[in-house]
């Protein structure tokens, strides 16, 4: 049986880690790949680096850490942040990293993703989505691009169908209202664009505590969770989410 | 030589390299014919669609080289996820409405698109993405899997499957909609459907016991 997958995310500027980690016995807690292969070591399904480089000189240092986790860590991992053509696609992709996730420039230009699903297969190409919920709105949230400062005013269930339509092979959903709170994932946000594709849906956003990632998937209806800081500061470790979640009968490899 | 990782032109082959030479074995990635028809073993690695890499397989003559290092020499080859696909004789990923393209043919089947719903009515997502578990057939004794428990995760992301005519070339098995081949083997030919080089510990293993097949140590 399919298992739902627990996916850490480290946020990474300039080739470095930006938000804390707190391991033991770490030689460099700044470095990405360190990071990612001990949570392969822990159990984690998969890894995304979400890279928030700011100038495109420095790209060149988060194409070395894709080349280096493709020695280091074997388990798939994500390259996010920055994408804006299909030459930047392809360069991550020949430095090793298995899947690209695309934000802003999928929502400029939709036709990125089918260029890009083409060129290195639906599994390769994950659309990113920052959604917002419309205040007053009931169940309205829209989609925000640039980092999550401007609002593009396009509903997050069209949006997620069309991404899909347009070939991505996943979604990775954020809450933009819950990212940080540790308030637990937007539920009815999921839940929604779960049930709106035929694709996976990633749900990220809000996790503080172990009951959420089991909410993000029977609730949410998600078929991936996604966190960060719980992870890195120690709070919880990936095998203990996991023994979590099977206690609540979901499917998880331990 | 070395174990040739065929480069069809297509995605990432880089960690099906680091993936060999992490657990000790030579492994070079290559598009020549003349090399593929001179090494040790094969692994023909899985992303694209099957159409386009019969078709540049075709082309390239890599096509021709593998069938005569595998199939006349008898060298050990290692299908992963489309590369498993691709041992089959025809497969219609990629090609216009009751056409197909043609595979390497080293065992009878072809290859369609996965279902998405269950016996029972309920649905299911296509592409299959994430961890399953693997299940050896009664009496399966693959080398390839020496060491592996039965039931063990290993990290699949495809839309289609194989269907082997043969049930004797099928090892294991994995559940989605439905029932289908995650293994085969026939011989010196090996097929996965998950990606070992992406499978953590048991998926290197996988690669390492394919090395000691192909080098006997």
């Amino acid at each position: 049986m399919l298992t739902k997958r627990v996916i850490p995310c480290l946020d990474v500027k300039d080739g470095r880690v930006v938000k804390g980690v707190n391991f033991v016995n770490l030689r460099d807690a700044g470095d990405p790949v360190e990071l990612a292969n001990i949570y392969d070591r822990e159990g984690a399904d998969e890894v995304v680096f979400l890279d928030i480089t700011a100038t495109h000189e420095k790209r060149k240092t988060v194409i070395d850490m894709a080349a280096r986790a493709s020695e280091e860590v074997h388990i798939p991992y994500t390259v996010g942040g920055g994408f804006r053509t299909i030459a930047d696609i392809r360069e991550m992709i020949a430095a090793g990293a298995d899947k690209v996730s695309i934000n802003s420039a999928a929502v400029k230009d939709p036709n990125l993703i089918t260029v890009a699903a083409q060129a290195f297969g639906s599994q390769a190409i994950i659309c990113a989505i920052d959604a917002k919920h419309v205040e007053g709105a009931g169940d309205k949230w829209t989609v925000y691009i640039a980092g999550g400062r401007e609002d593009t005013g396009i509903d997050v269930i069209d949006w997620a169908r069309s991404a899909a339509q347009h070939g991505a092979g996943e979604i990775l959903l954020t809450s933009m209202d819950r990212d940080g709170s540790k308030e637990g994932f937007d539920i009815p946000l999921t839940r929604a664009v779960a049930r709106a594709v035929d694709i996976p849906v990633i749900a990220s956003g809000g996790v503080g505590k172990i009951e959420h990632f089991a909410e993000g998937i029977i609730d949410g209806e998600a078929d991936a969770v996604l966190a960060a800081s719980v992870f890195h500061f120690g709070e919880l470790s990936i095998r203990e989410v996991k023994e979590y979640m099977r206690s609540q009968g979901i499917p998880v490899r331990l | 030589m070395a174990i040739a990782i065929v480069d069809y032109a297509k995605g990432n082959l880089m960690s099906c390299c680091r993936g060999m030479q992490s657990v000790g074995y030579d492994a070079v990635i290559t598009d020549d014919p003349k090399v593929i028809v001179m090494a040790d073993g094969i692994i023909l690695p899985g992303v694209g669609a099957f159409a386009d890499a019969s078709a540049t397989m075709l082309a390239t003559g890599q096509m021709q080289a593998i069938r005569t290092r595998v199939a006349d020499d008898g060298v050990p080859f290692l299908g992963i996820c489309l590369g498993m696909q691709l041992i089959m004789e025809r497969g219609d990923e990629g090609m216009p409405a009751g056409q197909w393209a043609e595979g390497l043919g080293f065992m009878r089947g072809h290859c369609v698109r996965m279902a998405d719903v269950r016996q029972d009515g309920t649905k299911v997502k296509v592409p299959h993405v994430g961890w399953n578990s693997v299940r050896f057939l009664p009496g399966d004794d693959n080398p390839l899997f020496a060491g592996v428990p039965q039931d063990t995760f290993f990290y699949f992301t495809h839309s289609y499957r194989s269907v082997c005519e043969d049930e004797a070339d099928v090892s294991a098995v994995s559940e989605h909609a439905e029932c289908f081949p995650s293994v085969v083997r026939k011989g010196n030919i090996f097929g996965t459907q998950f990606h070992p080089e992406k499978s953590s510990t048991w998926g290197l293993q996988v690669l390492k016991n394919f090395g000691s097949l192909v080098y006997g140590h």
